[in-house]
């Protein structure tokens, strides 16, 4: 599954940047001001659709390893929580949603599973990248 | 924002009392929004918070919980380009931001 999913977010990345689909990756900065958004989204759009390819390159290389660099693992990190940000967006995910999956029975339930399970896997690399946070004061 | 099981059996916060914060500072004119949602997690909000400005674990928490419960929070302030290069740091982060003038 690590292996499908990076590849299908890439293919996704390489497709129509501003499909439904990925809205939540690239939001508007500015909400009121049309051309200001505009230039916005044309000075980050690369920055931000090449960030994701590395992330995505960087789990490909090392979804076999046995230990992760902390830098290795924030790639994870940004990987995972990409591919919770579209399949909750295709999932229409609401604070509901947690406490009232769907059902075995619907369609939904599979992409449900796996947003699930990317959810449990990203608290684990959270914390396990908090732990590296410089100490307070 | 969800908050995982494995947040639930922590304390998910040391409350703080508000700051001084960016409001009072002079000549600010742009602020830099964070919007609720669903599906980011409240564990990895909070850590961004602390990554990205290098906020204590519990100013980081207060600004979530804000966000969560109030269903945003102004994470930080400054000059035009100052605000659009945190939005868009917390942008690459997935994070719902957004920024406006100071009313």
């Amino acid at each position: 599954m690590l292996r499908a999913v990076p590849a299908q977010l890439r293919e996704l990345l390489d497709g129509e940047l501003d499909a439904p689909d990925l809205r939540r990756l690239f939001p508007p900065a500015y909400e009121d001001d049309a051309d200001r958004q505009a230039e916005y989204r044309s000075l980050t759009i690369d920055d931000l659709t090449e960030r994701r390819r590395e992330a995505i390159h960087v789990l490909e290389e090392t979804v076999d390893a046995g230990h992760l660099t902390e830098e290795q693992l924030t790639a994870w990190l940004g990987v995972v929580n990409d591919v919770r940000l579209i399949l909750g967006t295709r999932l229409d995910v609401t604070e509901d949603s947690y406490t009232r999956p769907p059902p075995q029975d619907d369609p939904r339930f599979a992409q449900f599973a796996l947003f699930s399970y990317m959810g449990f896997l990203e608290e684990n690399i959270v914390e396990a990248l908090a732990s590296t946070l410089p100490p307070e004061g | 924002m969800r908050q995982s099981a494995t947040m639930a059996r922590t304390a998910p916060v040391e409350v703080e009392r508000p700051t001084a914060d960016t409001s009072t500072v002079p000549d600010l004119p742009w602020l830099v929004i964070v919007w609720n949602d669903p599906i980011n997690l409240m564990s990895y909000v909070t850590y961004v918070f602390q990554k990205l400005f290098g906020y204590s674990f519990a100013k980081a928490s207060k600004l979530m919980l804000d966000v969560h419960h109030k269903g945003k929070a102004i994470v930080s302030s400054g000059s035009r380009e100052k605000a659009e290069f945190d939005v868009s740091r917390l942008h690459a982060h997935g994070l719902w931001a957004t920024m406006q003038r100071d009313a």
